[in-house]
C-alpha cells in the first residue's frame, strides 16, 4: 500500500462519513411491522374447563390445510401417552397431566404460539419476515423467509417449527391466530370448535379482566396466576390453571420482553451509526499519525 | 536495512500442488460434497440431526461462528501492519488476508448450506431488520467479504502486471488487459487505506454481534455462557485468536512447503498474544463471578466439563506457555500454544451455539450427524486446498529476496 497525502486521505474519509450518514434514516426505518395495539385481541385458555377432546387440533388442521385424520379419530386418548409439541404437522396440540388431588379429572393444556406483545421472533428475524399485527397475531411471510431458523432459537416458548424434509421452500410453521380467517370476521378455528368454551376470544384487556375476576371468585379452583399477563412483557394468549404452571410444563419466564437485552445491545452498538463512524475516525487518525511519524523518522 | 526488507512475497511456483496430503483432502472434499448433494436434493433433515428442538448445529457453530472467529487474523494483522504501521509484520499480512478471504468465503458457503432457502441468501440486502443481530452479522459479513476481495486485488495485479499472456486469439487483448491492471493497481494504492480501515471497523462490529446472536435465546442458553457481555467476550476472543491463527498457518505452510519458519516475526506475534488472552480471561472470569455462575461448575455435567476445557486448555494453558520466552522461540512449542488458543476459541463457539443451547422442551440431545461432520470437514479441507493453490499462484508467502524456494525433498509433505 502506497502512502497518500493528507488531502486525499481526508477526502476519502469524508466520503465514507457521508455514506454512513446517508444510511442512518433508512436504517431507522429498517424494522418489520411490529404493532402493539391497545385494542389487540387474544384468547383466554381456561385449562380447568378444557376436557381434552382435542377437537381444536382437528379444527386447526382443517383451517390451515394440513393433513388430518377424521374428527372421530381424535376421541382416541392414545396421543396423551407422550408429551407433544406443536410442529410442522400440527400448529396446536393438547397435552394431559395427572391431577394428584382428583385423578379422575386430569389437567389438559392446549399449546400453541402465545402471540407475545413483544415477540422475540419478530425482533430476531434477519429479513423481518415475522410481524406483529394490529389484531394481535404474530404472522410469518413466506415471500421474505430465508429459512435460517433464528426465530426458533429466539422463541422462549419453543414454538416455530421448520419443514426439515423439504428441499425447496421449506416453511416455518406456527399458529398464526387464524390471521386470514379472522379478516372475514370469523372466529379462530380452535375457538369456534371448542365444545365447552374453554377458549374465550376477545380484546386482551377484557380477557385480563375476565381472568382476574374468575381467579378472585373461585380461589379454590384456580392458582393465583394468570400466565401470560406479565410473562415476557405480556402475551396475547392467556392461561388459567388449577395447579402451579410449572407442573403443566409452562416455562418460568420473567416480566421483561424477550428481545429486550439483545435489542439494547444492538442499538447501543449502532446508535445513529456514531460508534462505527467514531471507530473509523479513530483508526484513520492512528493510521495517519503512524505514517506521519514514520516519515519524520526517515527524514 | 531491516529484516523485512529482505523478504518479498513470492509465488511458490516451484511447488507441486498434488501431494499425498492433498489427495486425502480432496477425498474429504468429495465426501462432503456427496452429503451436500443429499441436503440440496432431499432437504436439511435428510443429512442432519437438526430438529424443531435444536434448530442450529455445527454448521452454524463451527462453519459460521468458529469460521468467522478464525478469520480474525485478517483484521488483527491489518490493524497491526497497516493501521499501526508496523512494517516488520508485513510478511504475515498477506497470508492472513488470504486466510480471511477464503475463510469468509467458506462462512458464506456454510450459511448457504444451512439456510433452508439458500436461493434467498440475498434477501437481507433488500429486506432489513435493524433490530436483528443476525441481520447485522449478515450485512457486515457480506460487506467485509467484498472488502477482503478488494484488499486482495493488489496481489492479483502484482502477479499479472507485465506478465499477461492470454492464450490464442485472446493474445491481442494482452496489452489492454495489462493497461487495465495497471490502472486498477494505481487506483487501489490510492484508496486502499479506506478499505483497510473499513475492514477493521466491520470486523469489530460483526465479531461482537456474533456474540449478541445468542443473547436473545435468554433462558434457553446455559447460564455459564448466557451473559449480556457476550458481544464483548466474542470480540476479545476474536482479537486473541487472530495472531495465533496466523502463527499456526504460517508454521503449517512452512512445514508443508519445506520453507524456513518465519520465527523472528512469529515470536514477536506470540509475545503479543498473552496480554490479549489475559484481558479476555479477566472478562470471562469476572463475568462468572459477577453473575455467580461458578455454582454450575460444582456439578459434573457436559456443560461444566466443556466450560472448564474451554477455559483451561484454550486460555489458561496457552496463556502460561506464551509468557515463557522459551516457548515463543521454539517452533513446536509456539505451534502448540497457538494451536491451543485456536482450539479453545473453536470450542468456545461450539459451546455457545451448540452445548449451551438447552431448549425447555427437548426429548433427547443434539449430536452432529455423519453428514453434518462430513460437510464441515469438507468445507475446511476445501479451504486448505484453495489456500495451497493460491500461494502457489500468487505472491502471498514472503521468501528471502532473489533466492526462490529451493525445491527440496521435504516439499512433498502434505
Amino acid at each position: 500500500m502506497q502512502p497518500q497525502d493528507r488531502r486525499s486521505f481526508l477526502k476519502a474519509s469524508a466520503v465514507i462519513g457521508a455514506a454512513a450518514t446517508g444510511l442512518t434514516p433508512t436504517a431507522a426505518k429498517a424494522a418489520p411491522r411490529n404493532i402493539l395495539s391497545p385494542d389487540r385481541l387474544g384468547v383466554l385458555v381456561d385449562t380447568t374447563v378444557c376436557i381434552g377432546c382435542r377437537q381444536c387440533e382437528w379444527a386447526c388442521k382443517v383451517a390451515h390445510d394440513l393433513p388430518t385424520e377424521p374428527l372421530e379419530s381424535y376421541e382416541d386418548p392414545a396421543p396423551f401417552a407422550a408429551m407433544r409439541r406443536p410442529d410442522e404437522t400440527a400448529l396446536t396440540v393438547v397435552n394431559r397431566y395427572d391431577n394428584p388431588k382428583h385423578p379422575e379429572v386430569p389437567y389438559t393444556v392446549k399449546v400453541q404460539c402465545m402471540h407475545c406483545g413483544h415477540p422475540a421472533c419478530v425482533s430476531a428475524c434477519i429479513v423481518g419476515a415475522i410481524s406483529k399485527e394490529e389484531n394481535g397475531a404474530v404472522v410469518w411471510d413466506t415471500k421474505k423467509c430465508i429459512g435460517c431458523r433464528y426465530c426458533m432459537v429466539a422463541c422462549p416458548f419453543q414454538i416455530p417449527a421448520f419443514e426439515y424434509q423439504e428441499a425447496l421452500d421449506p416453511r416455518i410453521l406456527k399458529c398464526d391466530f387464524c390471521f386470514e380467517r379472522r379478516k372475514t370476521g370469523a372466529l379462530p378455528a380452535c375457538v369456534e370448535q371448542c365444545p365447552v368454551e374453554a377458549l374465550s376470544y376477545g380484546p386482551r384487556e377484557e380477557l385480563v379482566r375476565v381472568a382476574r375476576d374468575r381467579v378472585r371468585r373461585q380461589p379454590e379452583r384456580y392458582v393465583q396466576h394468570i400466565f401470560g399477563e406479565y410473562e415476557v412483557g405480556g402475551t396475547d394468549w392467556l392461561y388459567l390453571a388449577g395447579t402451579d404452571f410449572a407442573a403443566l410444563q409452562f416455562p418460568s419466564l420473567g416480566p421483561r420482553p424477550a428481545p429486550g437485552v439483545s435489542e439494547s445491545i444492538q442499538h447501543g452498538i449502532f446508535a445513529y451509526f456514531i460508534p462505527p463512524v467514531a471507530l473509523y475516525a479513530l483508526l484513520g487518525s492512528i493510521m495517519w499519525m503512524a505514517r506521519h511519524r514514520g516519515e519524520e523518522d526517515e527524514a | 536495512m531491516t529484516m523485512h526488507q529482505m523478504m518479498k512475497p513470492t509465488p511458490l511456483a516451484t511447488q507441486r500442488f498434488l501431494t499425498p496430503g492433498v489427495a486425502v483432502l480432496l477425498l474429504l472434499v468429495l465426501n462432503g460434497f456427496a452429503f451436500l448433494a443429499g441436503r440440496f436434493l432431499f432437504g436439511i433433515g435428510a443429512v442432519t440431526n437438526l430438529d424443531n428442538q435444536y434448530p442450529w448445529g455445527i454448521w452454524i457453530g463451527v462453519d459460521v461462528a468458529a469460521g468467522v472467529a478464525l478469520a480474525a487474523g485478517g483484521f488483527t494483522t491489518a490493524a497491526l501492519g497497516h493501521v499501526m504501521h508496523r512494517e516488520q509484520y508485513h510478511a504475515v499480512v498477506r497470508p492472513a488476508l488470504l486466510t480471511a478471504m477464503l475463510g469468509y468465503t467458506m462462512v458464506a458457503a456454510g450459511v448457504a448450506v444451512d439456510i433452508g432457502r439458500w436461493y434467498y441468501i440475498w434477501h437481507p440486502l433488500v429486506m432489513w431488520n435493524g433490530n436483528s443481530a443476525l441481520f447485522e452479522v449478515g450485512i457486515c459479513v457480506m460487506i467485509y467479504m467484498t472488502v477482503l476481495y478488494i484488499e486482495f486485488l493488489p496481489v492479483v495485479t502484482e502477479r499479472f502486471i507485465g506478465r499477461v499472456n492470454l492464450p490464442g486469439a485472446l493474445g491481442r487483448l494482452n496489452g489492454p488487459v495489462d493497461r487495465t491492471l495497471r490502472a486498477l493497481d494505481r487506483g487501489l494504492s490510492q484508496t486502499m487505506f479506506v478499505f483497510i480501515i473499513a475492514g477493521v471497523v466491520l470486523s469489530t462490529l460483526h465479531q461482537s454481534s456474533l456474540g449478541t446472536l445468542m443473547v436473545i435465546a435468554g433462558p434457553k442458553m446455559h447460564p455459564l455462557w448466557q451473559t449480556p457481555i457476550l458481544p464483548l467476550l466474542f470480540l476479545l476472543s476474536a482479537i486473541s485468536v487472530g495472531l495465533p491463527m496466523v502463527i499456526v498457518e504460517s508454521l503449517l505452510a512452512a512445514r508443508s512447503f519445506g520453507l524456513k519458519p518465519e520465527m523472528p516475526v512469529l515470536s514477536k506475534l506470540g509475545r503479543m498474544v498473552a496480554p490479549l488472552l489475559g484481558v479476555y480471561l479477566a472478562f470471562k472470569l469476572g463475568d462468572m463471578f459477577v453473575r455467580e455462575t461458578f455454582v454450575y461448575l460444582k456439578v459434573l455435567s457436559t456443560e461444566s466439563i466443556m466450560f472448564m476445557a474451554e477455559i483451561l486448555l484454550g486460555v489458561v494453558v496457552p496463556l502460561r506457555m506464551l509468557l515463557s520466552p522459551k516457548v515463543v522461540k521454539s517452533p513446536p512449542l509456539l505451534f502448540t500454544a497457538a494451536f491451543l488458543v485456536v482450539g479453545g476459541v473453536v470450542l468456545n463457539r461450539i459451546n455457545n451455539f451448540v452445548v449451551a443451547y438447552t431448549p425447555p422442551y427437548s426429548y433427547g440431545s443434539y449430536f452432529p450427524s455423519l453428514g453434518e461432520i462430513s460437510v464441515t470437514v469438507g468445507l475446511a479441507s476445501l479451504l486448505v486446498l484453495l489456500y495451497r493453490a493460491a500461494v502457489i499462484i500468487f505472491p502471498v508467502i514472503s521468501l528471502p529476496d532473489r533466492t526462490l524456494a529451493p525445491p527440496s525433498k521435504y516439499s512433498i509433505r502434505g
